[in-house]
């Protein structure tokens, strides 16, 4: 089977921010950058499921050159090759789906695997968006993937306990933090991930608009707490959650 | 003037508390826009869910009932939301930001060509809306750029609406909900007695300090009458489920009292909790960041606190 699979660059999740000066943004200058947690996940899952039934797993980023850095980490991993759409600037998550469609009319994948949310806008909307673009059924938070010839099954960490959906292929995965621990590269697949092929193309090549549908106009940061108190005992704690906060 | 759809969440034809906190949002952003909200309920037999509703100041409360929707699948709902909404000529469709409102409404806007916020915590006009990224580390100000846009409303940013009495029509819409390639094959629903995570008074959480026994966890929880919550170690540990998990890639919460034991204070589970009137720590690890946001630190072995603590609330006569 074959499988489309994003590695989105992101900032380090466990970095400090920083805001632009003018607020127009967080400052990514000199941060690490990573490939969003949840993408690993994905990436991970598609390539247990090229080892099980054999296939390809194609590996996608949008973005500036630099995330190529992301895409050879997914090839690293194990992935067969890669994507790049070359773009400048924001694109935000509709662009983002609206330019996966065209990929997946090109590539024509059994499944696409993405992650459940980017860990930096933290929207999660593109896979939801790429599944209505293309008609197709979704299964978002899955914690567990089955493939059975030309149908999916898939349990979903949902609120208030598990749901499990039959989905006919092709179809769109998102990943929870639990359907596997993604693995590390290896040496020898850092080695390789090499002389992978990375295909370049842009929005433009696609024929997809990436003007923005939701434009981020100004960030600030929100004031933190301060810490409190320590008290010494638990006849302390409660004595105070009683009479100073009152909340008991 | 804005028109503004609220999409109504229930569960086999209960109604999940969670809309009404859409129906805030919806309220909040109907005054700024001078406009009026409808409220939309779909699914099988959920003719109870829309006569409760009608009791919360919605121009009407539109109905789509068909057995096809009895069970949530997003391309269903998916459609009838986007088909009614463009029936209605809504400009702005919300619901609450739970897991079926983040599956759902990118679906909707899709159909739409319509942007859409998620998560938003302020409404500063029909298409600006305040939201958290990065974790809540991060308040950044979007505009969409669309006609028409749609909002998830990010639960605790929203107190639930209350009733305000007076009775909205109902209208039944007539609903295509399409041919689904999607089956539902089963739900396995976490059996709990304890209430439920976003809506509890107060939540005890347990991390890595537990090692794996969430038993002094338990044992609080019922003391005070809590639900329960985990960091995400404890989850990627597999010690507990899932969805007790508070952070920024779980559940987001703000009770009265937030209880943290055992959890060092990531800046992920911050995002989660971060909005609690007030939070106690327990870790025995002085230094831990938790310390660094908590209005009340108690350093101290969870496995010897706990069970004190437990008695003493007990002795206090406090909770459940």
């Amino acid at each position: 089977m074959k499988i489309l699979v994003t590695a989105k660059r992101l900032m380090d999740p466990e970095t400090k921010i920083k805001l632009k000066k003018d607020n127009s943004g967080v400052d990514l200058e000199g941060v690490k950058f990573v490939v969003n947690p949840f993408d690993e996940n994905a990436i991970e899952e598609a390539l247990r499921l090229k080892e099980k039934h054999g296939g390809e797993v194609v590996v996608v980023s949008i973005g500036k050159p630099e995330v190529v850095e992301q895409i050879r980490t997914g090839l690293a991993m194990g992935g067969d090759r890669g994507i790049h759409v070359n773009a400048d600037g924001e694109i935000d998550s509709d662009a983002v789906a609206r330019i996966l469609a065209k990929l997946v009319e090109e590539e024509k994948p059994d499944l696409v695997l993405m992650g459940k949310q980017a860990v930096d806008d933290d929207s999660s909307q593109a896979g939801q968006l790429l599944a209505e673009y293309l008609g197709w059924g979704q299964a978002c938070f899955a914690s567990k993937v089955e493939v059975n010839g030309t149908t999916a099954t898939v349990t979903r960490e949902v609120d208030g306990g598990l749901e499990t959906l039959e989905l006919q292929l092709p179809a769109l995965v998102t990943a929870d933090l639990r359907l596997n621990e993604p693995r590390y590269a290896s040496l020898p697949g850092i080695m390789k991930a090499k002389k992978k092929e990375v295909k370049e193309v842009t929005p433009a090549s696609l024929g997809v608009d990436v003007a923005p549908k939701v434009k981020v106009t100004g960030v600030t940061v929100p004031p933190a707490r301060s810490a409190g108190k320590k008290v010494e005992s638990v006849q302390e704690l409660v004595q105070m959650l009683k009479t100073e906060a009152k909340v008991l | 003037m804005a028109k503004i759809l609220v999409v109504a969440e229930q569960y086999l034809g209960q109604l999940r508390s969670a809309t009404l906190s859409a129906v805030s949002a919806a309220r909040a952003a109907a005054e700024k826009t001078g406009g009026d909200y409808a409220i939309l309920v779909l699914g099988s037999n959920v003719g109870e869910v829309a006569d409760k509703l009608t009791g919360y100041g919605a121009s009407k409360v539109l109905v789509a009932d068909n057995p096809v929707l009895e069970r949530y699948l997003a391309e269903s709902y998916g459609k009838v939301v986007a088909d009614v909404a463009k029936a209605e000529g809504a400009e702005l469709v919300l619901m609450t930001s739970t897991t079926t409102g983040k599956d759902l409404l990118p679906r909707v806007a899709a159909r739409l060509g319509a942007g859409m916020a998620s998560d938003i915590t302020e409404v500063l006009g029909a298409k600006a809306f305040k939201r958290p990224m990065f974790a809540g580390n991060v308040i950044a100000s979007v505009e969409v750029t669309t006609p028409v846009v749609v909002a998830s409303v990010r639960g605790t940013a929203y107190s639930p609406a209350e009733a305000t009495g007076g009775a909205s029509a109902k209208e039944t819409v007539s609903a295509d909900p399409g041919t689904p390639k999607t089956k539902f094959v089963s739900f396995d629903e976490t059996k709990s007695d304890r209430p439920g995570l976003t809506e509890a008074r107060i939540v005890v959480s347990g991390g890595r300090g537990t090692k794996g026994d969430f038993k002094p966890i338990e044992q609080l929880a019922d003391a005070l009458g809590a639900a329960m919550g985990a960091s995400r170690a404890a989850v990627d540990a597999g010690w507990v489920p899932n969805d007790m998990q508070v952070g920024q890639t779980g559940k987001v919460v703000a009770p009265e009292l937030y209880i943290a034991v055992g959890i060092s204070g990531a800046i992920q589970h911050w995002a989660g909790m971060k909005d609690s009137k007030v939070i106690v720590a327990i870790n025995k690890d002085g230094e831990a960041p938790i310390f660094q946001g908590a209005d009340y630190g108690l350093i101290g072995d969870l496995f010897k606190v706990v069970p004190e603590l437990v008695d003493e609330f007990k002795k206090a006569g406090v909770g459940a």
